[in-house]
């Protein structure tokens, strides 16, 4: 191209990118908000710039949201102490024989209730089974159902609220009544009245469960996000190009509206996991033979009096995984929250 | 609305666009000889011609059965046409429609009524494929750099974008290059190719944003407000650089502002707009030199002038109150309750867009008001 | 004479977990009472960082007055127990925002946080407060005040509101206020009406008032002296004449030079298609020269090149030498002081004139690089 453009104006600013010295690439501390003076709507002067890092055009790539979050997140030590946990966590859930070598099932009655005892270190529970193998294998059950029941409830609530929040209109209307409707039944109750109905003891009806109590949540969340989002400038930029609707939502919609659905996801996935306990304990949860700590701390329950380590370390395990994932999500937050940076 | 006055305003302003169509061309001529060539020969057909075009928002009532109470008319028959190679400024205060006066023209929003021609068809009723094919030569530059550009895309996959969804302006393999190409048409080091929005500085960004406006090397480019978020320092870059592209590809621009000088600068015709009408319209030393709508006398009086000395002998038409709800707009002349001039008439009969038929000269321009009288507010540069 | 405000060698740092941000780096600037101070300067400028260092609202932390002083009638409000500079900051001086509407409470009638004033700071009756309220929102000319009273902030329009602002920080009659771009989310035609207002008021009231803006056009209508802020520091001052007419830094001028105006459509500087440094540009024109050369159609206009320089990451020397069309080795290496314009180069009117560049001789004079 022959001259592209005269060189009456200057493009100094823009072909030296690093000659402003940068800035700290738009995650600088929130400044004053009276700072924001000059032409309306702007961010602080130096929350914005070619990046300090940057030392010149051969730069490296940029960062992202996600590379900035995470870049946030592994210098939160909140973040790494929780991760570490879950990452344990998530791998006795998977083989449980590698830090545990006896059977959940086996009991020996004479042992009952017995206390710890050398390679029993957790003592033993009412039928004589060893309570270190039934609080490891117990793992499995928890976070099968938090995860299953996470997602599913994510998925569906972003799908079905995204929709909602993208396309408004009647079918917005009809699916908040709708997630109003399941709003409105207590989790207990609720609880109670479907799963007695259910025989099979296995994670997946209460995984349902979860999932259909759980997506209104989500699906709240997921709407305003992407009303918030569908606003905005660059969307609006894409339709004016002729983006179909798929490619609108999918490359600028979601990628945007994502952060606080994640967020709250994992925060949920907590509460997901004390649920399933909570239900287990009432009975209408898992049942046994699936190895569960809502039940072991259901069936230790009455004992509390003269064997307490039977509560305790299940009671421990659960309070130590709620935690842990709560954690996460608080730590994930901190570091997605658009309102930080 | 007297619906006696909307078929005699339209012919008016088919009139007013043939007398804007001449000064189209001696705008282009003296302008720059280099981007005026198109325009000389004959009188070509504008590029985008719109008539009569009025967008209401309903206002309603009632969650799940809605039941309207009014309308917000954000536009109200607005007539104008654009020449090729020619810059239309669009100025206004907020609320007077000229951003939705964009969004029309870029089809994202429908009119209530009204027409767009873009090369003799109507672009106001095209959807799905035709639709598109038509967005490719109408595109639009955003006010804000900081929220036009996706956060979560790299400056390559931005001004690439246009060529995916329109695969046939650019073959596969050449995409990269073109977006490179493009970047350095702004201004940019192709380099930065990879690189997130938030790396760059607002001008910067705002140059972005161009690039993905003119990637497809659409014939209009619609620019709502492309300065006024910008540093007072950086806005004269920003401004050269449409002005260069608009050389360089024969762009024709709708450049929408509330800045009157920068309007000034970068436009051949203007047009004035207050509460959803165009008031006043004319060439730059028309509207500026001779105006001879009140509100644009107002409106020029109060820009402030980066120049101490012609203060003194400035006149200072003082406004009164507040613009009026474009929900409940005045009857008649929609300027009438401001207006120094309002007589009865003005609250019966709205005015329509003509050449005031006893003006002389420059005066003699189309302008909305039964009372039109020349009066020079600016001062002419000491 | 003691000045009004008399402020010397501020400096404010913010601290962001990207670093030390240097927003305002030795600012002095003074006003007397009965006159108006313009600090002109563009986002991150820190001219705004200034006033709330001030005014003592600076958010802090991240915010941290580092050095310099804030002289108010000759005391130092820096070294004020919080409690008198409280009483200071409520009836000596106010401070003007720019968004009205998050300025002004939500849930509160108008005429009752006008009232506020009153019976808090002057101890006055529920009742007289509430006429006086009144009173103050006749008094900047809010239509069918006494009516208006009792509506909310939302039921104003964006002038209404920043009148009230205004009649808010007039309320006790302060000798100085602090005006943060107080039209700038204002239309031209309200623009006018509000500024109109505030030029009014300082006059009856015989009040100091510092006019922070961005504006160019603004500034030249109102301002007794006009300081220019840059990176944080002020780089020159003058008279409002003086600085229209023949500026002393090339930051001043590059941004005169590069706003159209509406009297004008063309470019003033390089109206031949040229840069600056044009050979044939004939050397030492002065400022009639340079505005005679305006008005050529379709000029591009003149463009400060580069952008705004980030307080995290200031260049060295003169902060505005990456920028400047004038910058030698000298500006690279050392940081210009704020040197006296003396009278013998300005023009004879101008007192107090200050630059903070090496070459201010030569800009004053029009020289071509």
């Amino acid at each position: 191209m022959p001259e592209p453009f005269d060189t009456r104006y200057d493009t100094t600013e823009a072909l030296a990118p690093a000659d402003s010295g940068g800035g700290p690439l738009g995650r600088a501390t929130p400044g004053p908000p009276i700072l924001e003076g000059g032409p309306r709507r702007r961010p602080l002067p130096w929350r914005t710039g070619p990046g300090r890092r940057s030392g010149g055009p051969a730069a490296p790539p940029g960062r992202g949201l996600w590379s900035d979050a995470w870049h946030d997140l592994r210098r939160n030590p909140v973040f790494v102490l929780s991760a570490l946990v879950i990452l344990f966590l998530v791998v006795i859930a998977i083989w449980p024989q590698l830090i545990a070598s006896g059977n959940p099932y086996h009991g020996d009655l004479a042992k009952a209730q017995d206390g710890p005892a050398p390679g029993h270190p957790f003592g033993y529970d009412l039928q004589g089974r060893d309570v270190y193998t039934r609080t490891v294998y117990g793992a499995r059950a928890s976070i099968t159902v938090g995860i299953c029941a996470t997602l599913g409830a994510a998925l569906l609530g972003s799908v079905l609220g995204g929709l909602a929040g993208y396309f408004g209109g009647w079918w917005d209307a009809l699916l908040s009544r709708i997630a109003d409707v399941f709003f409105g039944i207590p989790i207990l109750l609720g609880g109670l009245v479907f799963l007695s109905v259910v025989t099979s003891g296995s994670v997946w009806p209460v995984v349902g469960f979860i999932v259909l109590l759980g997506w209104p949540q989500i699906s709240r969340i997921a709407r305003g996000s992407v009303v918030t989002v569908k606003e905005h400038d660059y969307v609006q930029a894409a339709r004016a190009l002729g983006a179909s609707s798929g490619r609108t939502l999918l490359r600028h919609i979601a990628p945007n509206a994502v952060a606080p659905v994640i967020v709250v996801a994992t925060i949920a996935l907590g509460t997901y996991i004390a649920l399933e306990a909570t239900l287990s304990f009432l009975g209408v949860g898992l049942k046994p033979p699936t190895v569960s700590w809502g039940i072991d701390i259901s069936s230790a329950a009455p004992q509390i009096r003269n064997a307490p380590h039977m509560l305790l370390w299940p009671a421990g395990a659960l309070s130590l995984t709620v935690l842990a994932f709560i954690m996460l999500g608080d730590a994930v937050r901190d570091a997605l929250d658009p309102k930080l940076r | 609305m007297a619906s006696t006055s909307e078929p005699a305003g339209a012919s008016e302003d088919s009139g007013a666009s043939g007398t804007s169509g001449a000064s189209v061309i001696s705008g282009a001529s003296d302008a720059s000889g280099i981007s005026g060539a198109s325009g000389t020969a004959e009188p070509a057909a504008p590029v985008l011609e719109v008539r009569d075009l009025a967008k209401h928002y309903p206002l309603t009532r009632g969650v799940l059965v809605k039941r309207r109470t009014g309308a917000v008319r954000a536009v109200d028959t607005v007539s104008f046409a654009l020449g090729r190679g020619e810059t239309l400024g669009i100025v206004g205060e907020s609320g007077c429609g000229k951003s939705t006066v964009a969004r029309l023209l870029v089809s994202l929003e429908r009119p209530t009524a009204g027409t767009i021609h873009y090369r003799g068809e109507d672009i106001t009723r095209l959807s799905g494929r035709a639709l598109r094919a038509v967005r490719r030569n109408i595109q639009m530059v955003f006010q804000d750099p900081y929220t036009s550009l996706n956060p979560r895309m790299t400056v390559g996959d931005i001004i690439g974008e246009p060529f995916e969804i329109h695969p046939e302006a650019a073959p596969k393999g050449d995409r990269r290059r073109a977006v490179q190409e493009l970047l350095e048409v702004v201004g940019l080091s192709p380099e930065h190719i990879n690189r997130y929005p938030h790396q760059f500085s607002g001008g910067q960004r705002q140059r972005i944003g161009i690039a993905r406006g003119v990637a497809l090397r659409p014939e209009v480019i619609v620019a709502d407000e492309p300065v006024s978020a910008l540093d007072v320092s950086v806005r004269a870059q920003v401004v050269n650089l449409l002005e260069s592209l608009r050389d360089e590809f024969g762009l024709s621009y709708v450049f929408i502002a509330h800045d009157l000088s920068v309007v000034r600068h970068i436009s051949d015709r203007i047009a004035v707009m207050y509460l959803g009408r165009i008031t006043e319209t004319g060439t730059g030393p028309e509207i500026y030199g001779h105006p001879t709508h009140p509100y644009t006398q107002a409106l020029l009086s109060a820009v402030p002038v980066p120049d101490p000395e012609p203060r003194e002998g400035r006149e200072r038409i003082l406004l009164t109150g507040d613009v009026p709800s474009p929900a409940n707009p005045p009857s008649g002349c929609r300027f009438r309750t401001r207006c120094w001039k309002a007589r009865e008439r003005c609250a019966v009969e709205t005015p329509t867009l003509t050449v005031p038929p006893d003006l002389p000269g420059p005066a003699a321009h189309p302008s909305a008001c039964h009372f039109a009288e020349e009066r020079v507010v600016v001062p002419a540069p000491s | 004479m003691t000045r009004l405000l008399d402020v010397q060698d501020l400096r404010v740092e913010f601290r962001t977990r990207d670093g030390i941000a240097e927003a305002v780096g030795g600012v002095s600037y003074g006003v007397d009472a009965g006159r108006t101070l313009a600090v002109l300067g563009e986002s991150g400028s820190g001219k705004s960082v200034t006033a709330q260092a001030i005014m003592g609202i600076l958010d802090s932390p991240p915010g941290r007055v580092t050095g310099g002083r804030v002289l108010f009638r000759g005391r130092d409000l820096l070294t004020m127990s919080a409690r008198e500079r409280r009483r200071i900051r409520g009836a000596a001086m106010a401070m003007i925002f720019q968004d009205a509407l998050s300025a002004l409470n939500p849930v509160l009638p108008v005429g009752a946080q006008l009232a506020e004033m009153y019976q808090v700071h002057r101890g006055m009756s529920g009742k007289d407060a509430r006429r006086r309220a009144v009173e103050l929102m006749d008094r900047v000319r809010i239509p069918a005040a006494g009516q208006r009273a009792g509506d909310y902030p939302h039921q104003f329009s964006g002038g209404m509101r920043q009148r009230i602002m205004i009649a808010m920080a007039m309320a006790l009659e302060p000798d100085l206020i602090i005006a943060d771009e107080p039209t700038t989310a204002l239309d031209v035609t309200v623009q006018a009406q509000v500024m109109d207002l505030l030029a009014e008021l300082r006059r009856e009231y015989a009040m100091g008032l510092v006019l922070i803006t961005h504006d160019l056009g603004v500034v030249a209508d109102v301002a007794d002296t006009i300081a220019v802020m840059y990176a944080g520091r002020i780089v020159e001052t003058a008279p409002v004449r003086d600085l229209y007419r023949r500026p002393a830094h090339p930051y001043t001028r590059g941004l005169l030079d590069s706003v159209p105006r509406v009297n004008d459509r063309g470019a003033r500087r390089n109206d031949r298609g040229a840069r600056r440094n044009d050979p044939g540009e004939p050397a030492g024109r002065g400022d009639r020269a340079r505005r005679n050369r305006r008005g050529h159609h379709g000029g591009r206009l003149y463009a400060i090149k580069g952008a705004p320089p980030s307080p995290l990451a200031l260049p060295s020397g003169c902060p505005f030498h990456p920028r400047c069309p004038r910058a030698q080795e000298i500006c690279r290496g050392e940081r210009p002081p704020l040197y006296e314009v003396t009278a013998a180069a300005a023009s004879p009117a101008s007192g107090g004139r200050t630059s903070a560049c090496h070459f201010w001789k030569d800009e004053l004079d029009g020289l071509d690089v």
